[in-house]
């Protein structure tokens, strides 16, 4: 990521700017009063480049430019204030720009991974105190006194002995001529007025005033509707329609096909034009379609488990192995072996897939999305449309819930795929049923567990084995090589136990898959967490204490698992008919931690309590923190507990929400966030660590209510036998 | 055409009497924060208030709010909707925000029929508003928030 000032090409950092560029831009411009100004011509006169992130114009307006699309995970404060820290400014007093993939803004213009702030800490830190510096210097020349008498506070230099100030605005021009220092002193951290603080997102007042512009409210001049109906069965294509009936729909312009890649699948399906999107749905209503399935429909999900279970007996190609597996667990005077499986599920952000494209004046393209990938379609989209990479200008609107379902691009062709065959603008909405039956979908993974114990209790020997197909959808995969992605965490747990194999053995199925929140751990955890419980019961130790045996080295790990204990009062006794259990998972994501308490209620659960740990090691908003954790362990608790998606005759059986249900309010249990930000050199992430520990921390405190022993997600939580 | 108050605004619509509310709302009268989520009631995001009563104007006949007072999220300027986005500010609801609207226009009417509301009634009134994100714990506390400062 080209952030660093000592990067920064300085012609391109003393050019005097407007962001406009040519032709029309939509800024996703945001003052903090509470009102979106989403304008086509972003002019800002008078305005100096700090660096691309930072413009400051001669009226003292700044602006700050956000690279990471807001999918609701909180950037939209949390990267601009990495920059406003040092900058010596509070965010109510800039206007925070989303950037759509622009080269000059470097890599990194995406959502995902829970890698924003993490990867952005040091080099953002670094732009806001280079234009400080350089405001700094400005100032200091103009007094023609010394550096070190001045310093910045809320906008303004200000000469220490004297009380002389001058305003951010007074000094850009001067400021933005200099030479940006390669290695700007950057704050103390015990000086920060932002970073570490809770703090309130500028975009919170347009979220509650409707004001908040999604993708799916974007309206460009002659823009047309549509919406495609596609192939039900994965795998197949179109054979032939009948669009008569359509056409004679009120509002309805014209019929389509329109082609979809997801994945390794291709399939050509119809798209209905009109000119509103009520006419689009009703001439699509209308149409009659032949498909022509390929042979696929006969894919089911209750065939494709029995499946992976049949080739949970394949030896599997080794992830990862440590000391001697085979020989400890042969020669071992206790073992223990468990199957874990987990279902397919859907994303289901309420706001359903939309794109607004244009295709015009030959070879211009402009898209305006919600995405988690504005880097990826900059990048990509010019070489699969033929166009010079200036040419395409893409918009990045708020994104109404992304968890890994936006990072695929697929919904944003097919609507530009419509705008260049028909010449206008194009506003495509997927249907809710689209949506819910399309994919991609999170995929099950199964897991064959194996562990071993020696004569006193202690943990000497582990397995775990996955079997699931891979998130690519390829259907030849080498059997010999273990998938990162699908073991993401398996070998990363802190645990100590000498002798190690962890396996992978790969199963082609043929439906569309994707990474979904906290992406494969939050299968693998279940497994993983609940098959160390069940080890733990053996050797007839505390689940909690059977752990922290294990963790005898310091470790980020051990201070989640202290600190669970200590938060949720682990040895203070339960009522009677309560149980608690307690997971944690580390991944590429970062770490968290739950301890879960549970009463039997009837035939039921009650979740009564549920504690959080997340490791940061370091916070930049401990508010956004705790939402996002609170988020996490819902989006969990609905994966574990309500029903998933399953396929028959090759396609998705749920359609909506009636049938493919999320967790609501009445079934949302308190959840109590506790934040280790102890320094360290690694930032970890925040969006997803919350996810795959509840699930196993939910089923161990299930066993210790009830001796019943979860092995399946979903479960249904109101009829624990 | 079908004449429409919204936000004490009349709108003249070309629209066939069984279209939704929604798409009228949004496409036709072109005010956007009420949102399209599922289409069949099961997710409250286009929620809005016929006569002060939520409804899910995804499922509801445009022909059949003719000559009644619709009120959206950007129409909200009584005194309990005020306050329940003064309280939705405060405490940080909105995640993705996607949601919000719905949650806040059925909040606001919990709130005009029952100003004290206790965790049983949140759970009834809010029930039919899904959030993705699962910001229900600070949406409960919000609506809590609300009612003090309605007071």
């Amino acid at each position: 990521m080209k952030t660093s000032p000592s990067t920064i090409d300085r012609r391109n950092f003393i050019r005097l700017t407007g962001i406009t560029g040519a032709g029309l831009m939509l800024g996703l411009s945001i003052n903090v009063k509470g009102e979106t100004n989403v304008e086509h011509s972003a002019n800002i006169a008078e305005g100096f480049e700090f660096s691309p992130f930072v413009i400051i114009e001669k009226s003292g307006q700044i602006t700050i430019f956000n690279t990471r699309p807001e999918i609701g995970q909180g950037v939209f404060q949390s990267i601009p204030a990495l920059i406003a820290e040092e900058l010596e400014v509070s965010l109510d007093q800039v206007t925070i720009k989303q950037t759509g993939g622009e080269k000059k803004f470097g890599g990194g213009q995406s959502a995902g991974g829970s890698a924003s702030v993490r990867s952005s800490y040091n080099n953002l830190r670094q732009v806001g105190a280079a234009a400080k510096a350089m405001l700094i210097t400005a100032a200091s020349t103009q007094w023609a006194v010394p550096f070190g008498e001045c310093y910045a506070e809320s906008a303004k230099v200000i000469h220490k002995p004297s009380g002389k100030t001058l305003g951010y605005g007074d000094l850009a021009e001067a400021a933005a001529k200099l030479e940006v220092p390669k290695t700007p002193q950057l704050k103390d951290p015990k000086d920060f007025k932002i970073l570490g603080k809770p703090s309130p997102r500028p975009d919170v007042p347009l979220k509650s005033n409707g004001k908040a512009m999604f993708g799916i409210d974007v309206k460009v001049p002659g823009m047309v509707y549509a919406s495609i109906e596609r192939c039900p069965v994965f795998g197949g294509t179109l054979a032939s329609f009948d669009d008569s009936a359509t056409k004679k729909v009120k509002g309805v312009i014209s019929v389509e096909t329109c082609d979809r890649t997801i994945g390794a699948q291709k399939s050509t399906g119809v798209a209905v034009i009109a000119d509103n999107y009520w006419a689009a749905l009703q001439g699509r209503k209308a149409l009659v379609v032949k498909w022509d399935y390929q042979g696929n429909d006969t894919f089911n999900t209750k065939d494709f488990e029995q499946t992976l279970r049949d080739a949970a007996k394949e030896d599997g190609a080794v992830q990862y192995a440590q000391g001697d597996f085979d020989k400890a667990y042969a020669d071992a005077p206790v073992k223990l072996e468990a199957f874990y499986e987990t279902p397919v599920v859907s994303h289901s952000a309420i706001e359903p897939m939309n794109c607004v494209a244009s295709w015009h004046d030959g070879d211009q393209l402009e898209i305006w999305a919600s995405t988690q990938v504005p880097g990826n379609i900059m990048n990509s989209f010019p070489k699969t449309y033929g166009i010079p990479p200036e040419n395409l200008k893409v918009n990045v609107m708020f994104s109404g819930g992304g968890f890994g379902r936006r990072l695929y691009p697929d919904y944003i062709h097919e609507t530009v795929l419509l705008t260049k065959k028909i010449g206008k603008p194009v506003k495509c909405i997927w249907t809710r049923e689209d949506d819910t039956k399309l994919g991609p979908f999170r995929p099950m993974t199964f897991s064959a567990m194996k562990g071993a114990l020696s004569a006193d209790g202690k943990a000497i020997a582990f397995q775990h084995k996955v079997i699931s197909p891979t998130l690519d959808g390829k259907k030849d995969f080498d059997k010999t090589k273990a998938d990162g992605t699908m073991t993401e965490g398996i070998s990363e747990q802190k645990y100590e136990i000498e002798n190690m194999k962890n396996l992978f053995v790969h199963q082609y199925m043929p439906v569309p898959l994707a990474a979904w929140r906290a992406v494969t751990s939050t299968t693998l955890a279940f497994a993983h967490e609940c098959f160390i419980d069940e080890m733990a019961v053996k050797a007839k130790a505390d689940p909690m204490a059977f752990r922290l045996q294990m963790l005898s080295k310091d470790s980020d790990t051990k201070n989640v698992m202290q600190k669970l204990k200590e938060v949720s009062g682990w040895d203070k006794p339960l009522p009677a008919g309560w149980g608690r259990g307690v997971a944690q998972y580390e991944f590429f994501a970062g770490l968290a931690g739950y301890v879960v308490e549970v009463s039997k209620k009837g035939t039921g659960i009650k979740i009564e309590k549920v504690f959080a740990v997340i490791d940061l090691g370091t916070v930049v908003n401990p508010d956004t923190v705790e939402a996002q954790v609170q988020g996490a362990a819902v989006m969990a608790l609905g994966a574990a507990t309500k029903g998933g998606i399953i396929f028959e005759k090759g396609q998705t059986v749920q359609s909506n929400y009636h049938n493919n249900q999320l967790v609501r309010i009445n079934e949302m249990p308190k959840v109590q966030v506790h934040i280790l930000a102890n320094g360290g050199p690694n930032i970890k992430g925040v969006g997803e660590p919350g996810l795959p520990s509840f699930a196993p921390a939910l089923c161990n405190a299930i066993y210790a209510a009830t001796g019943k022993r979860i092995r399946r997600l979903p479960f249904d939580i109101n009829k624990i036998a | 055409m079908i004449s429409l108050n919204i936000n004490n605004k009349v709108y003249e619509v070309d629209a066939s009497p069984d279209m939704p509310l929604l798409w009228a709302i949004r496409d036709l009268a072109q005010l956007t924060g009420t949102k399209f989520g599922c289409g069949i009631a099961q997710c409250g995001a286009c929620t809005v208030h016929l006569d002060g009563m939520a409804i899910r104007s995804c499922s509801f006949p445009v022909g059949a709010a003719a000559g009644k007072k619709i009120t959206t999220i950007e129409g909200l300027s009584e005194k309990v909707g005020l306050a329940v986005q003064k309280a939705w500010v405060e405490l940080q609801v909105p995640q993705c925000g996607y949601c919000q609207s719905g949650q806040i226009m059925s909040a606001t009417a919990l709130l005009t029929s029952k100003p004290h509301p206790t965790n049983a009634d949140i759970d009834a009134a809010m029930q039919g508003n899904l959030c993705r994100c699962g910001t229900y714990q600070r949406v409960r506390s919000a609506i809590h928030r609300a009612a003090e400062l309605i007071k």
